[in-house]
């Protein structure tokens, strides 16, 4: 009875509970944007890498090594030679090592490396890559590409594409004589695994070529050496965790090439320290916009208490006691904030979820759509604390107003 | 404190007894009559100037304004006795109240309106709806407004519903308020004929209040309250 009292007060001011609900909303909306987003993007961050012991790059920083060389952002500064490839391959603390080569491409990525990747590349909580349909590349002009490669591009195996290196963006169209056959799907991550096509470290090397040594390769494949001089990185397994800091110290101070070696999860750390004080930042601004649009929610009901002076002598001489006067603008609080915050995440799961492939594609952001799950609750649940807090000022306004109130309607 | 109040032969639906208000504690007169008793049955009169002190004790009587000193007994429940919240269950089952003007909720239903009478006063009534019916026939209204918004009635009609929900409860007691300056003087005739008969028909003791000394040929007995205000005064 008294939700639907509260429910068709409200009803009867629509003009100003609904500009209020509005600002609650917007308020809410952003307040669980930035949780859910700091959670999943940090879920998702962590799941794009799992069992590789340590990645071997040109000396930058070891956060641009990471971004680079496991999220594929941003361009590597410089490449570290083949041959030092080898020699990590070759050492007796090392289990496996995978190659990658990328190019400074946008749009899809497209990288170079070997069976080894499909072999001992593992993400999320060590799974390996799958493949979906078909198989690693074997020749020169075969490709493996991404689950969302496949359905953006909608390819099959044995469709033929070009490759081509534009000047700033990977052009990848339907040709008539197109080199690259595409063998093999891979099978959904989540991780910009999804996002990349996937040829030998050699094939890197043909994109680069002049369009008439290309053709002539494609006559006969040995006319051209195509052997990398160069590569971008390597991801390091290693036999013994032990051995970890030795071959990390010994890699650094490698003679023959200028190396060094990060261990992923100190990277990873390091990510989440310089994002912390921004996560804090949207969270203050967060919080702050919630407290203005409380207040707002406030401002609203201790505004109509004048107009419903009489509504609430009425009630009284019903027989409401100033503590139900008290729980009725509480209650049509809690209405106002309960929808709102409702609204808030049907509106966060739509907009993630039309968004998802753009901020995948564009951040490496694999964010979940789904909004329902525990952390949501609790920021509701502390904006309905909040909402309670800050509705008490004009509750109590009628309950003052209830123990003053007399039969007389007339002032 | 004397809570008990000597019963006539004819039970008393009210019992004033040395009673005194001070509108704010500062002032220096204040409200006082020394005795008033209104037995079960009755109905009241209740005339005066405009500030004589009509409402205040319409207020007091309804339990909403509490005396500094002395007693009011109603049905023989003595109010100072009661809790602030019993006080409230108390007027919601045993009172009914019409006002002047604004005595419904205006943007809720005819119905919702007598509902919430009933439901305040806890009485658990299933029947509400047809109860409703009976009364807004009973009090010449069609009963095709139930479900009509308060707001969307003409003020006749609204003071009729206003009627309704104060009887829904079955109270002992009604007390209502220049409840005809807003009618014109048909519909203001009308009225007072259905409130009178009802009350009479289940016995209810109506207290009424106007300045309007017209409306004292529909009533047997009339008190004004100027003389309540003075020494030993109760007359007829």
């Amino acid at each position: 009875m008294l939700v639907s009292l509260a429910w068709s007060s409200l009803a009867s001011r629509r003009k100003s509970v609904i500009l209020t609900f509005l600002s609650l909303l917007i308020s809410i909306s952003v307040l669980l944007s930035v949780e859910h987003i700091r959670q999943q993007a940090k879920e998702s961050f962590n799941r794009t890498i799992s069992d590789v012991d340590m990645i071997v790059g040109a000396p930058s920083g070891q956060l641009n090594l990471l971004l680079y060389s496991v999220f594929r952002m941003g361009s590597p500064t410089s490449n570290i030679d083949y041959k030092s490839y080898e020699t990590l391959k070759g050492s007796s603390l090392v289990k496996w090592a995978i190659p990658i080569s990328l190019g400074a491409h946008r749009g899809f990525r497209v990288m170079g490396t070997n069976n080894s990747y499909f072999e001992h590349f593992k993400y999320g909580s060590k799974q390996p890559l799958t493949f979906n349909s078909g198989q690693p590349f074997n020749t020169l002009f075969e490709a493996v590409i991404g689950a969302d490669v496949a359905k953006k591009l909608n390819y099959k195996i044995g469709d033929s594409v070009v490759i081509a290196h534009g000047i700033g963006n990977t052009s990848f169209t339907h040709h008539d004589n197109t080199p690259f056959i595409i063998k093999g799907i891979l099978s959904p991550t989540g991780t910009p695994v999804d996002k990349t096509i996937h040829v030998s470290l050699n094939a890197i090397e043909v994109i680069h070529l002049s369009p008439t040594k290309q053709a002539k390769l494609l006559n006969n494949v040995d006319s051209v050496n195509t052997t990398p001089e160069s590569i971008t990185a390597v991801m390091l397994g290693l036999k013994s965790k032990f051995s970890t800091f030795k071959l990390q110290r010994d890699i650094n101070n490698y003679k023959a090439d200028r190396l060094m070696a990060v261990l992923p999860g100190v990277a990873m750390t390091e990510l989440w320290q310089m994002m912390a004080t921004v996560e804090n930042l949207l969270r203050i601004i967060g919080i702050l916009v919630l407290v203005s649009s409380l207040f707002g929610l406030s401002t609203m009901l201790l505004a109509s208490m004048a107009q419903r002076k009489n509504e609430i002598a009425v009630l009284r001489v019903l027989g409401a006691g100033p503590s139900i006067i008290f729980s009725l603008v509480l209650v049509e609080a809690l209405i106002l904030v309960i929808l709102a915050s409702i609204a808030a995440t049907a509106l966060l799961g739509l907009t993630l979820w039309l968004l998802g492939d753009w901020l995948g594609a564009t951040y490496g952001l694999f964010l979940n759509a789904n909004m329902f799950n525990v952390d949501t609750l609790k920021v509701i649940a502390v904006i309905t604390v909040a909402a309670i807090i800050t509705s008490a000022i004009p509750a109590y306004e009628a309950y003052k107003n209830a123990l003053h109130s007399s039969l007389s309607a007339k002032s | 404190m004397p809570n008990t109040i000597s019963s006539a032969s004819t039970p008393l639906a009210i019992h004033i007894d040395q009673l005194s208000y001070k509108y704010h504690k500062a002032d220096k007169t204040s409200f006082y009559i020394p005795n008033w008793q209104v037995t079960q049955g009755e109905q009241v009169f209740l005339h005066g100037e405009s500030g004589s002190g009509k409402t205040t004790l319409l207020n007091l009587l309804a339990g909403v304004l509490t005396p500094q000193s002395g007693d009011i007994a109603l049905l023989e429940q003595a109010l100072s006795t009661l809790s602030s919240k019993k006080r409230d269950k108390f007027r919601a089952q045993n009172i009914g109240v019409v006002f002047q003007q604004f005595n419904l909720i205006p943007y809720l239903s005819v119905l919702k309106n007598i509902q919430l009478a009933s439901y305040f006063a806890k009485t658990g009534n299933t029947q509400i709806e047809q109860e409703a019916s009976a009364l807004l026939l009973a009090l010449k209204l069609p009963t095709t407004i139930l479900h009509k918004a308060a707001n969307t009635l003409s003020v006749g009609q609204q003071q009729r519903v206003a009627i309704a929900r104060a009887l829904i409860n079955k109270p002992k007691l009604l007390l209502v308020d220049e409840p005809t300056s807003a009618l014109d003087a048909a519909s203001r005739d009308a009225f007072m004929t259905l409130l009178i008969d009802l009350c009479k028909q289940h016995s209810i003791t109506l207290v009424f209040v106007s300045h309007d000394m017209y409306l004292k040929q529909f009533f047997e007995r009339s008190v004004n309250v100027t003389s309540l205000l003075k020494e030993e005064s109760s007359k007829c």
